[in-house]
């Protein structure tokens, strides 16, 4: 682990630093992703900064979901999927078929658009990815299920039914225990796919906030339609628009002063 | 106005005329059932006693039971389903996980269909050419090998099925967290089909139970009470099919006291089924 948090405090600029002053925890260079024939991402050069939050925005099918599941290598499920280029995470290219990929999941979680609880107790859908990765004694592993449910803001709701099953929450509480789950692990990055486009706002917000207090500690990367959500949790924006990477830049400039015509339109929703 | 009332009449009259042929439709199925179960818990009934379940079967003119069939289909579903459930459900997993990535699973997905329409008795010829003749007599091994061949098609498609209807989320979500794909069917997708999976299971017990043909070719019969698989074997299908057509009403008093048993037993299986099924969905 080369991570260093300290340089990258030093290098923090107070409020509107541009982004790409902060340590890159992820670096993207030259990436093109295919489905089959058809090439989905072409030429993505990006860097996701440290202990920051990068929304991806765009109109439905520019490729932002495509992305985030190139950084998980998610996309290795399904033959005729084939990424080219570079991401570079610790001076390792995860794209590489070289790469563990269970070592890369471990360290880059993900939280979908619909929660997935998965059919067993509260307590175990925490514990499901810790114990894939640890072997924890069982004081260690209940202080790491409080630890988890605790960061994502749903320790207080659950901590007297975490035998019950994780099916019978409520949807937002669903979405908070996949968030919980993914930190247990302790991964470096998080992503999240649209993972409030199924809630109401009451847990929509509960989630921001969430995103905002995670990021003292993890790298997240967001994918999102609405972008108000973009504004109030990115640090930094970037816009998509056909598989390109038409912009990128701190939250506050995209909205206010973009440099790019189609993201301008796009932002006052003249299209997408 | 009037064209208005006419065509409600109309509409009335076609709903009244389809309503009523859909009633007698059902009734006409209802009263086969009730006819049947009629039939067999009255005669059934008459028969039944603790010496059922206390004396092997007698030869003719002697007082006797079911004991040794009881427990030759006892042991021969259970053989059959620990042959048949591990390979039906590992070959379910693979036709659902790969995931139509290959033409190989559609063609044992068609094979497996073929497999589960064959008609029992062909099942029952061949394994009476590949383990009864080799070995030179009828066996309980034979029997349960027959009853697994039953039961796989129906555990297969079920396993497929059901595994098919979990959530590619799920699964990914599983993926996600750095699970091997062994974990991800074990530990997630198994529970998220458990229901379904086990109905399947108790589907194809239900109909191993009440198969006749197979074991007429296979385990035959066996008038005493044995517990060796490798000799011919009693079970309740074989000896029900030679008691009813003897000319004995002591022998056709406890094919009729058998097929109550085994009427319950598929009915108490069913409820089982829909409990479990009720479970899996709360």
């Amino acid at each position: 682990m080369t991570r260093s948090p300290m340089d990258a405090n030093a290098l923090r600029m107070p409020d509107l630093a541009p982004a790409d002053v902060v340590a890159p925890r992820i670096m993207i260079e030259n990436l093109h992703f295919y489905y089959g024939a058809l090439e989905a991402l072409k030429n993505i050069t990006l860097a996701l900064p440290d202990r920051q939050a990068t929304g991806m925005i765009g109109p439905s099918g520019c490729g932002k979901s495509t992305l985030l599941r190139v950084l998980n290598r998610m996309y290795d499920l399904y033959p005729g999927q084939r990424a080219t280029g570079r991401v570079m995470l610790d001076g390792e290219n995860i794209i590489s078929p070289d790469a563990d990929v269970n070592i890369l999941r471990r360290r880059i979680g993900m939280v979908f658009q619909k929660p997935t609880p998965f059919p067993m107790s509260i307590y175990d859908n925490v514990a499901f990815g810790v114990r894939l990765h640890e072997r924890l004694p069982r004081a260690e592993m209940d202080e790491r299920v409080e630890w988890s449910l605790s960061r994502a803001a749903l320790w207080d709701e659950v901590k007297d039914r975490l035998r019950a099953s994780a099916t019978g929450l409520s949807g937002g509480q669903q979405q908070r225990l996949c968030i919980a789950r993914s930190i247990a692990v302790r991964p470096e990055v998080i992503l999240l796919d649209e993972p409030t486009s199924a809630l109401d706002p009451i847990s929509t917000l509960k989630i921001e906030e969430l995103i905002d207090e995670l990021k003292t500690d993890f790298t997240i990367v967001i994918v999102t339609h609405n972008m108000q959500q973009a504004a109030r949790c990115a640090d930094q924006v970037a816009f998509f628009y056909l598989g390109e990477l038409v912009e990128v830049g701190p939250a506050a400039q995209i909205f206010t002063a973009p440099r790019q015509r189609r993201t301008q339109e796009y932002i006052t929703g003249r299209f997408g | 106005m009037s064209v208005i009332s006419a065509r409600m009449l109309r509409r009335q009259a076609v709903n009244a005329l389809a309503l009523g042929f859909a009633s007698l439709a059902t009734l006409t199925g209802l009263i086969a059932l009730v006819w049947i179960l009629g039939t067999i818990v009255v005669y059934g009934a008459a028969a039944l006693g603790p010496h059922l379940f206390t004396r092997a079967t007698p030869p003719p003119g002697v007082e006797g039971g079911l004991l040794n069939a009881l427990l030759g289909s006892l042991m021969m579903t259970a053989l059959a389903v620990l042959l048949g459930a591990p390979i039906g459900i590992l070959a379910g997993t693979h036709l659902a996980e790969s995931g139509g990535r290959r033409r190989g699973v559609e063609i044992v997905r068609f094979v497996n269909d073929i497999l589960l329409s064959a008609p029992s008795i062909v099942i029952g010829l061949f394994v009476y050419e590949i383990v009864v003749r080799p070995s030179g007599h009828f066996s309980g091994v034979a029997g349960a090998i027959a009853m697994a061949m039953v039961l796989l098609p129906v555990v297969v498609r079920t396993t497929d099925e059901t595994l098919r209807l979990v959530p590619v989320s799920l699964r990914e979500a599983a993926l996600a967290l750095g699970a091997p794909t062994w974990r991800m069917v074990l530990f997630v997708l198994y529970p998220a089909a458990r229901a379904g999976m086990l109905t399947g299971l108790l589907l194809g017990i239900a109909r191993i139970s009440g198969e006749t043909a197979p074991l007429l070719f296979t385990a035959l019969n066996n008038q005493y009470l044995s517990f060796d698989i490798s000799r011919p074997m009693a079970n309740m299908p074989v000896v029900i099919f030679q008691f009813a057509l003897s000319p004995y009403p002591a022998w056709q008093a406890i094919a009729w006291a058998g097929a109550l048993l085994m009427t319950l037993f598929v009915l108490l299986l069913s409820l089982g089924t829909r409990a479990m099924l009720r479970a899996g969905k709360a």
